[in-house]
Protein backbone atom coordinates (compact mmCIF):
# COMPACT_ATOMS: atom_id res chain seq x y z
CA UNK A 1 0.00 0.00 0.00
CA UNK A 2 1.51 2.79 -1.21
CA UNK A 3 0.95 6.55 0.52
CA UNK A 4 -1.63 9.01 -1.29
CA UNK A 5 0.52 11.70 -1.90
CA UNK A 6 3.78 10.15 -2.75
CA UNK A 7 5.24 9.32 -6.14
CA UNK A 8 8.04 6.85 -5.99
CA UNK A 9 10.69 5.87 -3.72
CA UNK A 10 11.50 9.46 -2.25
CA UNK A 11 9.29 11.76 -3.62
CA UNK A 12 5.83 13.51 -2.03
CA UNK A 13 3.80 15.21 -4.56
CA UNK A 14 1.08 18.03 -2.91
CA UNK A 15 -2.15 18.27 -3.99
CA UNK A 16 -2.68 21.76 -3.22
CA UNK A 17 0.73 23.06 -3.26
CA UNK A 18 1.58 25.25 -0.49
CA UNK A 19 2.10 28.65 -2.07
CA UNK A 20 5.26 30.97 -0.68
CA UNK A 21 3.40 34.37 0.45
CA UNK A 22 6.68 36.09 1.06
CA UNK A 23 9.86 35.22 1.83
CA UNK A 24 13.17 37.61 3.61
CA UNK A 25 16.75 37.37 3.87
CA UNK A 26 19.08 39.25 6.22
CA UNK A 27 22.93 38.66 4.90
CA UNK A 28 26.27 39.91 6.06
CA UNK A 29 28.32 42.42 4.28
CA UNK A 30 30.79 39.91 2.73
CA UNK A 31 27.58 38.55 1.34
CA UNK A 32 25.99 41.93 0.31
CA UNK A 33 29.50 42.95 -1.25
CA UNK A 34 28.69 39.69 -3.53
CA UNK A 35 26.95 39.68 -6.90
CA UNK A 36 23.31 38.63 -5.43
CA UNK A 37 23.87 41.18 -2.55
CA UNK A 38 21.20 43.65 -4.27
CA UNK A 39 18.77 40.40 -4.00
CA UNK A 40 18.90 40.35 0.27
CA UNK A 41 16.37 42.47 2.34
CA UNK A 42 19.30 43.95 4.72
CA UNK A 43 22.96 43.54 4.64
CA UNK A 44 24.20 44.12 8.71
CA UNK A 45 27.56 45.32 8.10
CA UNK A 46 28.35 44.72 12.26
CA UNK A 47 29.57 41.10 12.76
CA UNK A 48 27.88 41.74 16.24
CA UNK A 49 25.12 43.00 14.49
CA UNK A 50 24.83 45.43 18.58
CA UNK A 51 24.80 42.19 20.10
CA UNK A 52 27.44 41.39 22.77
CA UNK A 53 27.99 37.77 21.02
CA UNK A 54 28.01 36.60 17.30
CA UNK A 55 25.92 33.66 18.76
CA UNK A 56 23.08 36.69 20.01
CA UNK A 57 24.08 38.43 16.45
CA UNK A 58 22.94 35.28 14.35
CA UNK A 59 19.72 34.83 16.65
CA UNK A 60 19.00 38.49 15.67
CA UNK A 61 19.49 37.81 12.38
CA UNK A 62 16.89 34.89 12.24
CA UNK A 63 14.57 37.23 13.99
CA UNK A 64 14.87 40.09 11.65
CA UNK A 65 14.40 37.71 8.62
CA UNK A 66 11.17 36.14 10.25
CA UNK A 67 9.34 39.39 10.87
CA UNK A 68 10.02 40.65 7.76
CA UNK A 69 8.72 37.95 5.86
CA UNK A 70 6.07 38.11 8.07
CA UNK A 71 5.86 42.13 7.81
CA UNK A 72 5.79 41.58 3.65
CA UNK A 73 2.47 39.21 4.14
CA UNK A 74 0.92 41.32 6.58
CA UNK A 75 0.68 39.04 9.16
CA UNK A 76 1.08 38.98 12.41
CA UNK A 77 3.11 35.89 14.53
CA UNK A 78 -0.69 34.98 15.86
CA UNK A 79 -1.52 33.82 12.20
CA UNK A 80 1.39 31.18 11.66
CA UNK A 81 -0.04 28.17 12.83
CA UNK A 82 3.94 26.36 12.88
CA UNK A 83 7.55 27.81 13.46
CA UNK A 84 10.10 25.19 11.86
CA UNK A 85 13.07 26.24 12.19
CA UNK A 86 16.92 24.88 12.51
CA UNK A 87 20.63 26.01 12.60
CA UNK A 88 23.98 25.03 12.84
CA UNK A 89 24.91 25.83 16.61
CA UNK A 90 24.80 23.15 19.22
CA UNK A 91 21.10 22.36 19.79
CA UNK A 92 20.21 24.48 17.25
CA UNK A 93 19.85 27.59 19.89
CA UNK A 94 19.25 30.40 17.31
CA UNK A 95 16.40 28.52 16.13
CA UNK A 96 15.36 27.58 19.64
CA UNK A 97 15.97 31.49 21.24
CA UNK A 98 14.25 32.93 18.19
CA UNK A 99 11.21 30.66 19.12
CA UNK A 100 11.41 31.68 22.26
CA UNK A 101 10.69 35.40 21.41
CA UNK A 102 7.88 34.40 18.72
CA UNK A 103 6.26 31.90 20.91
CA UNK A 104 5.11 30.92 17.74
CA UNK A 105 4.41 26.67 18.52
CA UNK A 106 7.85 25.74 17.30
CA UNK A 107 9.56 22.32 15.89
CA UNK A 108 13.07 22.94 15.75
CA UNK A 109 14.98 21.00 12.72
CA UNK A 110 18.54 19.68 11.98
CA UNK A 111 19.59 19.06 8.74
CA UNK A 112 22.80 21.13 8.57
CA UNK A 113 22.98 23.22 5.72
CA UNK A 114 19.91 21.58 4.16
CA UNK A 115 17.68 22.67 6.55
CA UNK A 116 16.00 25.55 4.73
CA UNK A 117 15.12 22.92 2.15
CA UNK A 118 14.39 19.92 5.11
CA UNK A 119 11.66 22.81 6.21
CA UNK A 120 10.55 23.91 3.32
CA UNK A 121 9.48 19.78 2.33
CA UNK A 122 7.91 19.51 6.25
CA UNK A 123 6.29 23.40 5.58
CA UNK A 124 4.72 21.95 2.73
CA UNK A 125 3.81 18.76 4.10
CA UNK A 126 2.20 20.32 7.31
CA UNK A 127 -0.03 22.63 4.91
CA UNK A 128 -1.16 20.50 2.50
CA UNK A 129 -1.48 17.29 5.32
CA UNK A 130 -4.65 19.96 6.46
CA UNK A 131 -2.49 20.73 9.86
CA UNK A 132 -1.68 23.95 8.91
CA UNK A 133 -2.92 27.35 7.73
CA UNK A 134 0.22 29.13 7.91
CA UNK A 135 3.89 27.85 8.19
CA UNK A 136 6.77 30.13 8.79
CA UNK A 137 10.27 28.96 8.11
CA UNK A 138 13.68 30.36 8.97
CA UNK A 139 17.16 28.87 9.27
CA UNK A 140 20.57 30.99 9.72
CA UNK A 141 24.20 30.60 9.68
CA UNK A 142 26.97 32.92 11.01
CA UNK A 143 30.50 32.64 9.65
CA UNK A 144 32.08 33.65 13.68
CA UNK A 145 29.75 31.24 15.69
CA UNK A 146 30.26 28.03 12.95
CA UNK A 147 33.85 28.77 12.82
CA UNK A 148 34.17 28.82 16.56
CA UNK A 149 32.43 25.85 16.84
CA UNK A 150 33.47 23.45 14.12
CA UNK A 151 37.00 24.83 13.42
CA UNK A 152 39.27 27.29 15.21
CA UNK A 153 39.34 30.59 16.83
CA UNK A 154 38.76 33.23 14.35
CA UNK A 155 42.36 35.48 14.78
CA UNK A 156 43.58 32.13 14.50
CA UNK A 157 46.31 32.60 11.50
CA UNK A 158 46.34 29.51 9.26
CA UNK A 159 45.77 28.52 5.45
CA UNK A 160 42.78 27.04 4.24
CA UNK A 161 43.10 24.31 1.64
CA UNK A 162 41.46 25.35 -1.75
CA UNK A 163 38.75 23.24 -1.20
CA UNK A 164 37.26 24.96 2.08
CA UNK A 165 34.11 26.84 2.14
CA UNK A 166 33.33 29.82 3.60
CA UNK A 167 30.18 29.68 6.10
CA UNK A 168 27.72 32.09 5.23
CA UNK A 169 26.37 35.00 7.75
CA UNK A 170 22.93 35.40 7.23
CA UNK A 171 19.58 34.00 7.29
CA UNK A 172 16.48 33.61 5.75
CA UNK A 173 12.68 33.00 6.44
CA UNK A 174 9.96 31.92 3.75
CA UNK A 175 6.41 32.26 5.00
CA UNK A 176 4.20 29.16 3.47
CA UNK A 177 0.38 29.45 3.26
CA UNK A 178 -2.46 26.96 1.88
CA UNK A 179 -3.35 29.86 -0.03
CA UNK A 180 -2.45 33.37 -2.17
CA UNK A 181 -0.60 34.77 -4.21
CA UNK A 182 3.57 33.72 -4.87
CA UNK A 183 5.54 30.69 -6.42
CA UNK A 184 3.88 26.99 -4.99
CA UNK A 185 5.79 24.23 -4.10
CA UNK A 186 4.55 21.21 -6.10
CA UNK A 187 6.81 18.14 -5.20
CA UNK A 188 9.76 17.48 -2.51
CA UNK A 189 12.16 14.70 -2.77
CA UNK A 190 13.58 13.68 0.70
CA UNK A 191 16.84 12.61 0.44
CA UNK A 192 18.79 9.42 2.14
CA UNK A 193 21.91 10.02 4.22
CA UNK A 194 24.95 9.01 1.69
CA UNK A 195 28.37 8.57 2.81
CA UNK A 196 30.87 7.69 -0.04
CA UNK A 197 33.77 7.43 2.87
CA UNK A 198 35.32 11.01 2.68
CA UNK A 199 36.83 12.29 5.84
CA UNK A 200 38.42 15.00 4.88
CA UNK A 201 36.46 17.96 6.72
CA UNK A 202 38.03 21.29 4.84
CA UNK A 203 36.17 19.34 1.69
CA UNK A 204 32.29 19.25 2.72
CA UNK A 205 31.44 19.61 -1.09
CA UNK A 206 33.16 16.04 -2.09
CA UNK A 207 31.20 14.39 1.04
CA UNK A 208 27.66 15.90 -0.14
CA UNK A 209 27.60 15.92 -3.52
CA UNK A 210 26.98 11.78 -3.78
CA UNK A 211 23.54 12.68 -1.66
CA UNK A 212 22.97 15.60 -3.92
CA UNK A 213 23.59 13.38 -7.19
CA UNK A 214 21.74 10.78 -5.76
CA UNK A 215 18.25 12.83 -4.83
CA UNK A 216 18.31 14.61 -8.45
CA UNK A 217 18.66 10.78 -10.03
CA UNK A 218 15.68 9.67 -7.53
CA UNK A 219 13.54 13.08 -8.05
CA UNK A 220 14.05 12.19 -11.99
CA UNK A 221 13.32 8.70 -11.82
CA UNK A 222 10.45 9.50 -9.49
CA UNK A 223 8.62 12.09 -11.31
CA UNK A 224 9.42 10.60 -15.04
CA UNK A 225 10.82 13.80 -15.26
CA UNK A 226 13.84 15.01 -17.34
CA UNK A 227 16.34 18.02 -16.35
CA UNK A 228 14.55 20.15 -19.46
CA UNK A 229 11.63 20.35 -17.09
CA UNK A 230 12.89 22.76 -14.55
CA UNK A 231 14.83 25.93 -15.90
CA UNK A 232 17.05 25.95 -13.17
CA UNK A 233 18.58 22.68 -11.09
CA UNK A 234 20.08 24.35 -7.98
CA UNK A 235 22.39 22.64 -5.17
CA UNK A 236 22.17 24.15 -1.86
CA UNK A 237 26.22 24.35 -0.93
CA UNK A 238 28.52 21.72 -2.63
CA UNK A 239 30.80 25.20 -3.83
CA UNK A 240 32.53 24.92 -7.07
CA UNK A 241 34.25 21.51 -6.71
CA UNK A 242 31.34 19.17 -5.31
CA UNK A 243 29.27 20.81 -7.91
CA UNK A 244 31.20 19.26 -10.26
CA UNK A 245 31.32 16.27 -8.84
CA UNK A 246 27.75 16.33 -8.77
CA UNK A 247 27.19 16.89 -12.18
CA UNK A 248 29.54 13.89 -12.94
CA UNK A 249 27.88 11.50 -10.72
CA UNK A 250 24.05 12.35 -11.99
CA UNK A 251 25.60 12.08 -15.65
CA UNK A 252 26.92 8.55 -14.44
CA UNK A 253 23.34 8.28 -13.66
CA UNK A 254 22.25 8.65 -17.13
CA UNK A 255 21.26 12.50 -17.19
CA UNK A 256 22.43 15.93 -18.26
CA UNK A 257 22.33 18.63 -16.35
CA UNK A 258 24.90 20.95 -17.09
CA UNK A 259 23.32 23.78 -19.19
CA UNK A 260 21.26 24.28 -15.71
CA UNK A 261 22.79 23.49 -12.99
CA UNK A 262 24.13 26.02 -10.45
CA UNK A 263 25.11 26.05 -7.09
CA UNK A 264 24.25 28.40 -4.20
CA UNK A 265 27.59 28.43 -2.72
CA UNK A 266 28.73 29.23 -5.83
CA UNK A 267 26.60 32.01 -6.96
CA UNK A 268 27.12 33.87 -3.81
CA UNK A 269 30.79 35.25 -3.89
CA UNK A 270 32.94 36.31 -6.46
CA UNK A 271 36.19 34.85 -7.20
CA UNK A 272 38.15 38.27 -5.58
CA UNK A 273 36.49 37.50 -2.16
CA UNK A 274 39.01 34.88 -1.07
CA UNK A 275 36.50 32.24 -0.08
CA UNK A 276 38.32 29.30 -1.76
CA UNK A 277 35.64 26.66 -3.14
CA UNK A 278 32.30 28.74 -2.23
CA UNK A 279 29.60 29.30 0.45
CA UNK A 280 28.11 26.99 2.73
CA UNK A 281 26.07 27.13 6.11
CA UNK A 282 22.33 27.01 6.51
CA UNK A 283 22.38 30.54 5.45
CA UNK A 284 23.67 29.77 2.27
CA UNK A 285 20.44 27.91 0.62
CA UNK A 286 18.40 30.30 2.82
CA UNK A 287 19.40 33.82 1.76
CA UNK A 288 19.93 32.33 -1.56
CA UNK A 289 16.65 31.00 -2.46
CA UNK A 290 14.59 33.90 0.13
CA UNK A 291 16.48 36.13 -1.63
CA UNK A 292 17.90 35.58 -5.22
CA UNK A 293 15.92 32.88 -6.38
CA UNK A 294 12.43 34.51 -5.33
CA UNK A 295 13.58 37.62 -7.41
CA UNK A 296 14.27 35.56 -10.62
CA UNK A 297 10.71 33.41 -10.25
CA UNK A 298 8.88 37.34 -9.78
CA UNK A 299 10.78 38.93 -12.83
CA UNK A 300 9.94 35.78 -15.02
CA UNK A 301 13.52 34.34 -15.32
CA UNK A 302 13.02 31.51 -14.24
CA UNK A 303 9.26 29.59 -14.41
CA UNK A 304 10.26 26.59 -12.79
CA UNK A 305 13.49 25.38 -10.68
CA UNK A 306 14.20 22.22 -8.25
CA UNK A 307 16.31 23.32 -5.14
CA UNK A 308 18.29 20.70 -3.30
CA UNK A 309 19.33 22.08 0.06
CA UNK A 310 22.66 20.21 1.20
CA UNK A 311 23.97 19.08 4.32
CA UNK A 312 26.99 17.09 6.05
CA UNK A 313 26.11 15.52 9.52
CA UNK A 314 29.31 15.45 10.73
CA UNK A 315 30.32 16.98 14.10
CA UNK A 316 33.60 17.99 15.73
CA UNK A 317 33.91 14.99 17.83
CA UNK A 318 32.84 12.62 14.96
CA UNK A 319 35.56 14.33 12.56
CA UNK A 320 38.19 13.67 15.48
CA UNK A 321 36.98 10.70 16.05
CA UNK A 322 37.92 9.52 12.85
CA UNK A 323 34.70 8.83 11.93
CA UNK A 324 33.96 9.76 7.59
CA UNK A 325 31.50 12.24 6.78
CA UNK A 326 27.53 11.74 5.97
CA UNK A 327 25.91 14.32 3.51
CA UNK A 328 22.52 14.69 2.69
CA UNK A 329 20.34 16.21 0.48
CA UNK A 330 16.74 17.57 0.02
CA UNK A 331 15.27 18.80 -2.89
CA UNK A 332 11.75 21.04 -3.53
CA UNK A 333 10.22 22.23 -6.63
CA UNK A 334 9.26 25.65 -6.74
CA UNK A 335 7.09 26.89 -9.43
CA UNK A 336 5.30 29.97 -10.62
CA UNK A 337 2.03 29.95 -11.84
CA UNK A 338 -0.17 31.83 -14.06
CA UNK A 339 -2.16 34.38 -12.01
CA UNK A 340 -0.30 33.56 -8.96
CA UNK B 1 29.68 -2.94 9.32
CA UNK B 2 26.22 -1.84 8.30
CA UNK B 3 27.55 0.77 6.47
CA UNK B 4 29.57 -1.34 3.79
CA UNK B 5 26.05 -3.34 3.27
CA UNK B 6 24.90 0.07 1.78
CA UNK B 7 27.98 1.03 0.02
CA UNK B 8 30.84 -0.99 -1.07
CA UNK B 9 34.44 -0.12 -0.89
CA UNK B 10 34.61 -0.68 -4.23
CA UNK B 11 32.18 2.05 -4.43
CA UNK B 12 34.06 4.18 -1.82
CA UNK B 13 37.34 3.72 -4.10
CA UNK B 14 36.08 4.82 -7.19
CA UNK B 15 34.30 7.76 -5.56
CA UNK B 16 37.70 8.89 -4.46
CA UNK B 17 39.23 8.25 -7.54
CA UNK B 18 36.80 10.75 -8.93
CA UNK B 19 37.33 13.46 -6.25
CA UNK B 20 41.15 13.18 -6.45
CA UNK B 21 40.83 13.61 -10.29
CA UNK B 22 38.66 17.22 -9.55
CA UNK B 23 39.72 18.03 -6.35
CA UNK B 24 42.69 20.86 -6.80
CA UNK B 25 46.25 19.63 -6.21
CA UNK B 26 47.83 21.90 -2.66
CA UNK B 27 50.21 24.11 -3.98
CA UNK B 28 53.25 22.79 -2.32
CA UNK B 29 55.71 25.29 -4.34
CA UNK B 30 54.10 28.00 -3.86
CA UNK B 31 53.03 27.48 -0.30
CA UNK B 32 57.01 27.15 0.48
CA UNK B 33 57.79 29.76 -0.99
CA UNK B 34 55.58 32.27 0.89
CA UNK B 35 56.73 30.22 3.96
CA UNK B 36 60.15 31.49 3.72
CA UNK B 37 59.37 34.55 2.78
CA UNK B 38 57.42 35.38 5.99
CA UNK B 39 59.28 33.44 8.50
CA UNK B 40 62.45 34.49 7.08
CA UNK B 41 61.12 38.02 7.08
CA UNK B 42 59.84 37.72 10.55
CA UNK B 43 63.07 35.90 12.04
CA UNK B 44 65.25 38.98 10.18
CA UNK B 45 62.95 41.62 12.17
CA UNK B 46 63.49 39.16 15.65
CA UNK B 47 67.61 39.21 14.42
CA UNK B 48 67.81 43.50 14.18
CA UNK B 49 65.48 43.24 17.74
CA UNK B 50 67.99 41.33 19.21
CA UNK B 51 71.10 43.39 17.80
CA UNK B 52 69.75 46.23 19.17
CA UNK B 53 69.59 44.88 22.63
CA UNK B 54 72.74 43.77 22.91
CA UNK B 55 73.95 46.96 21.09
CA UNK B 56 71.86 48.48 24.27
CA UNK B 57 74.13 46.04 26.57
CA UNK B 58 72.18 43.35 27.20
CA UNK B 59 74.13 40.03 27.13
CA UNK B 60 73.12 37.75 24.68
CA UNK B 61 70.69 35.73 27.01
CA UNK B 62 68.73 38.59 28.38
CA UNK B 63 69.02 39.64 24.61
CA UNK B 64 67.12 36.55 23.60
CA UNK B 65 64.47 36.97 26.61
CA UNK B 66 63.80 40.45 25.49
CA UNK B 67 63.61 39.65 21.78
CA UNK B 68 60.97 36.88 22.51
CA UNK B 69 59.01 39.36 24.10
CA UNK B 70 58.87 41.92 21.95
CA UNK B 71 57.94 39.40 18.79
CA UNK B 72 55.35 37.89 21.37
CA UNK B 73 53.91 41.33 22.07
CA UNK B 74 53.71 42.73 18.71
CA UNK B 75 52.05 39.29 17.65
CA UNK B 76 49.71 39.71 20.65
CA UNK B 77 49.05 43.36 19.49
CA UNK B 78 48.40 41.85 15.86
CA UNK B 79 46.39 39.43 16.64
CA UNK B 80 44.76 41.78 18.76
CA UNK B 81 43.81 44.56 15.67
CA UNK B 82 43.12 41.72 13.84
CA UNK B 83 45.92 41.33 11.35
CA UNK B 84 48.00 38.48 12.45
CA UNK B 85 45.90 36.08 11.07
CA UNK B 86 45.94 37.67 7.37
CA UNK B 87 49.56 37.16 7.77
CA UNK B 88 49.63 33.40 8.78
CA UNK B 89 46.76 32.93 6.26
CA UNK B 90 49.31 34.31 3.29
CA UNK B 91 52.60 32.94 4.53
CA UNK B 92 51.51 29.40 6.20
CA UNK B 93 54.06 27.52 8.04
CA UNK B 94 56.08 31.08 7.75
CA UNK B 95 53.81 32.30 10.27
CA UNK B 96 52.51 29.76 11.92
CA UNK B 97 56.19 28.42 13.49
CA UNK B 98 57.77 31.13 14.55
CA UNK B 99 57.48 32.12 18.48
CA UNK B 100 54.95 34.79 17.10
CA UNK B 101 52.12 31.74 15.63
CA UNK B 102 52.60 30.71 19.26
CA UNK B 103 51.74 33.94 20.55
CA UNK B 104 48.85 34.19 18.12
CA UNK B 105 47.26 30.86 18.95
CA UNK B 106 47.11 31.68 22.77
CA UNK B 107 45.65 35.37 21.97
CA UNK B 108 42.84 34.27 19.44
CA UNK B 109 41.77 31.95 21.77
CA UNK B 110 41.75 34.28 24.55
CA UNK B 111 39.50 36.73 22.71
CA UNK B 112 37.37 34.10 21.32
CA UNK B 113 36.36 32.61 24.34
CA UNK B 114 36.19 36.06 26.19
CA UNK B 115 32.34 35.85 25.95
CA UNK B 116 31.89 32.35 28.02
CA UNK B 117 33.76 34.34 30.93
CA UNK B 118 36.69 34.47 32.35
CA UNK B 119 37.19 31.13 34.21
CA UNK B 120 35.36 28.66 31.75
CA UNK B 121 36.14 30.66 28.72
CA UNK B 122 39.77 32.00 28.46
CA UNK B 123 41.12 30.12 31.60
CA UNK B 124 40.30 27.32 30.08
CA UNK B 125 40.38 27.43 27.04
CA UNK B 126 43.19 29.67 26.23
CA UNK B 127 45.34 26.79 25.10
CA UNK B 128 42.83 25.09 23.42
CA UNK B 129 45.80 25.67 20.28
CA UNK B 130 48.85 26.09 22.06
CA UNK B 131 48.10 23.22 24.90
CA UNK B 132 48.94 20.42 22.33
CA UNK B 133 51.76 22.21 21.00
CA UNK B 134 53.30 22.32 24.51
CA UNK B 135 52.47 18.79 25.86
CA UNK B 136 54.20 17.30 22.80
CA UNK B 137 57.30 19.67 22.92
CA UNK B 138 57.76 18.68 26.51
CA UNK B 139 57.11 15.16 26.33
CA UNK B 140 59.88 14.94 22.74
CA UNK B 141 61.96 16.98 24.97
CA UNK B 142 61.67 14.54 27.53
CA UNK B 143 62.31 11.28 25.41
CA UNK B 144 65.14 12.92 23.56
CA UNK B 145 66.47 13.54 27.25
CA UNK B 146 66.31 9.90 28.28
CA UNK B 147 67.98 9.39 25.09
CA UNK B 148 70.71 11.69 25.74
CA UNK B 149 70.86 10.69 29.00
CA UNK B 150 71.57 6.73 28.10
CA UNK B 151 73.52 6.63 24.91
CA UNK B 152 76.31 9.67 25.54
Amino acid sequence: MVAPKKNGLQTVWFQNPPVIISTASVAGSREGEGPLGKTFDKIVYDTYYGENTWEKAEKQMMMDAMKKALQKANLQKEDVDFMLAGDLLNQIISAGFSARSMSIPFLGLYGACSTMYEGLALGAMLIDGGFAERVLIATSSHYNTAERQYRFPTELGLQRPMTAQWTVTGAGAALLAREGSGPVITHATIGKVMDMGIGDAQDMGSAMAPAAADTITCHLQDTGRKPDYYDLIITGDLGVFGKKLAEQLVRQNGYEIRDRFADCGVLIYNGSQDVHAGGSGCGCSAVVTCGYLMEQLRTGMYKRFIGIGTGVLLSPCSVQQGETIPGIGHAVVIEMRQGG
Amino acid sequence: MSDSMVISEKQKREYAEIVNQIKPKPRVWCNIFRAFIVGGLICLLGQFILSFFQNRGLNVNEAAAATSATLVFLAAFLTGVGVYDEVSRFGGAGGIVPITGFANSMVSSALEYRAEGLVFGVGSRLFTIAGPVLVWGIVTAWAVGIFYYFFT
